[in-house]
């Protein structure tokens, strides 16, 4: 078939001698990024990404997703041995993952979590193979009122599913689109919300406003429970890991259901942290064993590592064929592409195959790199945590204002990381969600492009986006997502009414 | 000591309602700028203000739901957005920083770092005066290596690189 051919032309991209030795360090670098609080996935990527400028796109590409794995596998590790889910997505393997380090099976729990995100992985990557280039070719028909639809479909989905969080999640987003907006705008040459500022004529970076709420944001919050990290102790051998290996398979539908779960929720985005929890919720509520759920049950473990990491991964499949990232991280590597002069979309695949399949082995590659780093280097990295805060701490602020710094060799920079980094804990604490923020801060320029072209070709008309059923569809499913909390709130008042009446 | 710490610095209703205000603050200016600008239809489509200015409404229109729920909302008012002592752990992480921030541009960003490490360490790690000095210089001397030298990345150099004539 023509993706495997694609696929094989894309091995012996990504199998370079300098590839892979990008891929162990990115994996190894990512792994370290996901082990320490406030260096997040996200924050991770965006602190690097300055580095890879000199690099050919295709290797930097692939260290930076190599990163990304990375950071997905050592997320566990910290929530297992410490509590402490080293990025919001590995706040449900805390669940069960440290009471069963308090039992001692530390060794199992963190077996089962790489497995399982190997194998939630490996699913979505499978996906992203065949599926890709089946939504490119579909989306090459699309123009500018099809693109703003997709962006549409995506934040609605944001509001939608925010649960109660509606009204905060509109304002993250707007906040996200108006600082978005600031500067110069190309279309018109005005400046906009830039107050005099001329320091602002570029607009913010979403870079930094990445490192901030994301990074210091968390290292703040971190904070609140004591300047200290603790945590207990595990041991890894292969005896443990052939042991944890036999009892997997016991749970594969678990396994299969949670992927499924991710897959989606990276498509349609969502991303991962809302992956793992739905997927353990559902784990919980399908399980032989759900009441034991949050005493240390493996599959507690199984349920949200596979669906955080088939989210993860297929979060980049929206990216690389539409534009639209499906997680703060692919946000990241899509502003990436964006600068390294890429464009991430359709064309991807028809004029930098070389990059697109490229990158898609080295997902293969990666996460194989990922599991054996990670089974083998536990230890390691667990010291690296019984390192006192007192050096930790400091140390990783210095790096986060260092990634702020390289990105446009900018003070200012390094002062807004700060702000945002104030920003980010306090709207943690009052639950305002921060990927939609950064979501519309990486799309909004897009967003709004597309608006007015789309616009444009109309004369005004808003009707051109039910102009044809591919667009009808996608802002007719936009708009249904967004208002269907709305409507099923009245639905479920109207059918208690009735209930009550019957009484 | 800890009776004091548990005590709640301001309830989460409080900075709700305050970010909430906030918030409609920042929608007024965007509305503001996006108006000075022009928001209107010119004849070849969406003035410059036109996105923006729905932008801002949405901000106002989403913070004002959010202050009013936030009124009512006993539970919040009951829970503490963060107690003294919780407070007082992530001032003594933040303040330092953003006095680190600040010297960056008089002292570089070498010197900087290297006596933010330091102070943590003497202040919180209560470590003596050698074992600081060597783990701070070492830091921003491996930082140094990483990225002047490896990375060819340049970071802000202050007086003592200019002393040193590392500039």
């Amino acid at each position: 078939m023509e993706e495997i051919n694609a696929l094989m032309h894309g091995f012996a991209v990504a199998l370079s001698p300098f590839n892979l030795v990008l891929m162990m360090v990115g994996v190894v670098l990512g792994v370290l990024i996901g082990v320490l609080p406030g260096l997040g996935g996200a924050n991770g990527v965006a602190i690097l990404l300055p580095l890879t400028f000199t690099m050919p796109p295709t290797s930097a590409i692939i260290m930076l997703s190599c990163i990304y794995w990375g950071a997905l596998f050592g997320g566990a590790i910290t929530s297992i041995l410490f509590n402490i889910p080293g990025e919001p997505w590995s706040v449900a393997t805390t669940f069960d993952g440290f009471p069963l380090a308090q039992k001692g099976r530390a060794g199992n729990a963190l077996t089962a979590a790489f497995t399982s995100s190997f194998f939630g992985a490996l699913v979505a990557v499978i996906l992203i193979t065949f599926l890709s280039p089946v939504i490119a070719r579909f989306a090459l028909e699309f123009g500018p009122p099809e693109f703003f639809s997709v962006y549409l479909l995506t934040f609605c989905a944001f509001v939608g599913m925010a649960k109660g969080k509606a009204m905060k999640t509109i304002s993250s987003m707007m906040i996200g689109f108006a600082l978005a907006a600031v500067g110069l705008d190309t279309v018109t040459g005005q400046l906009r919300l830039t107050f005099g500022f001329t320091d602002l004529l570029q607009g913010f970076d979403f870079l930094i406003a990445v490192i901030g709420l994301f990074g210091i944001g968390e290292i703040l919050q971190t904070l609140e429970e004591g300047l200290a990290f603790k945590g207990t102790n595990a041991k890894m051998d292969m005896k443990v890991v052939i042991q944890t290996w036999k009892e997997l398979p016991r749970y594969w539908a678990t396994a299969l259901r949670s992927a499924a779960v991710g897959c989606f929720m990276g498509i349609v985005p969502g991303g991962a942290t809302p992956a793992s929890f739905m997927s353990y919720g559902v784990a919980k509520r399908f399980s032989k064993d759900g009441d034991k759920f949050g005493t240390g049950v493996l599959e507690g473990v199984v349920a949200p590592e596979t669906a955080a990491h088939a989210a993860g991964t297929s979060a980049l499949l929206p990216m690389l064929t539409l534009g639209v990232p499906g997680s703060p991280t692919a946000a990241v590597l899509l502003g990436g592409l964006l600068i390294w002069g890429l464009q991430p979309g359709p064309l991807l695949f028809v004029e930098q195959k070389d990059f697109v399949w490229g990158l898609i082995a080295s997902m293969y590659l990666g996460n194989i790199a990922g599991l054996i780093v990670v089974l083998t280097t536990v230890p390691l990295f667990a010291a690296i945590l019984r390192i006192p805060f007192s050096i930790i701490a400091p140390v990783i602020l210095v790096v986060c204002a260092i990634g702020a710094y390289t990105v446009h060799n900018s003070m200012l920079d390094v002062y807004l990381m700060v702000f945002f980094g104030v920003m980010g804990y306090v709207f943690k604490k009052l639950e305002y969600p921060l990927a939609p923020l950064v979501l519309a801060l990486v799309l909004g320029d897009r967003a709004e492009a597309s608006f007015r072209q789309a616009m444009l070709m109309s004369q005004g008309d808003m009707q051109i986006f039910f102009s044809n059923a591919l667009v009808g569809g996608i802002t007719g499913l936009a708009l249904f997502l967004l208002f269907w909390p709305l409507v099923s709130t009245l639905l479920g008042v109207l059918r208690a009414r009735l209930a009550q009446q019957e009484q | 000591m800890s009776d004091q710490d548990d005590r709640p610095a301001a309830s989460s209703r409080t900075l709700d309602l305050a970010v909430a205000t906030l918030i409609f603050l920042l929608g007024a200016l965007v509305i503001y700028d996006s108006w000075r600008i022009g928001a209107r239809w010119a004849e070849d489509g969406p003035q410059s203000g036109y996105f923006p200015f729905y932008i801002g409404l949405l901000i106002c229109g989403s913070s004002i739901a959010t202050f009013i729920r936030g009124l009512s909302d006993a539970k919040a008012a009951a829970r503490p957005f963060v107690t003294l002592g919780q407070l007082r752990m992530v001032l003594s992480m933040l303040v330092p920083t953003v006095i680190y921030a600040g010297l960056i541009r008089y002292l570089g960003l070498y010197v900087a770092s290297t006596l933010f490490i330091g102070l943590f360490m003497i202040w919180l790690g209560k470590y003596g005066w050698l074992k600081t000095a060597l783990v701070s210089v070492g830091v921003s001397v491996v930082s140094y290596m990483l990225f002047e030298v490896w990375f060819r990345v340049p970071l802000p150099k202050g007086p003592l690189e200019t002393l040193l004539h590392l500039n």
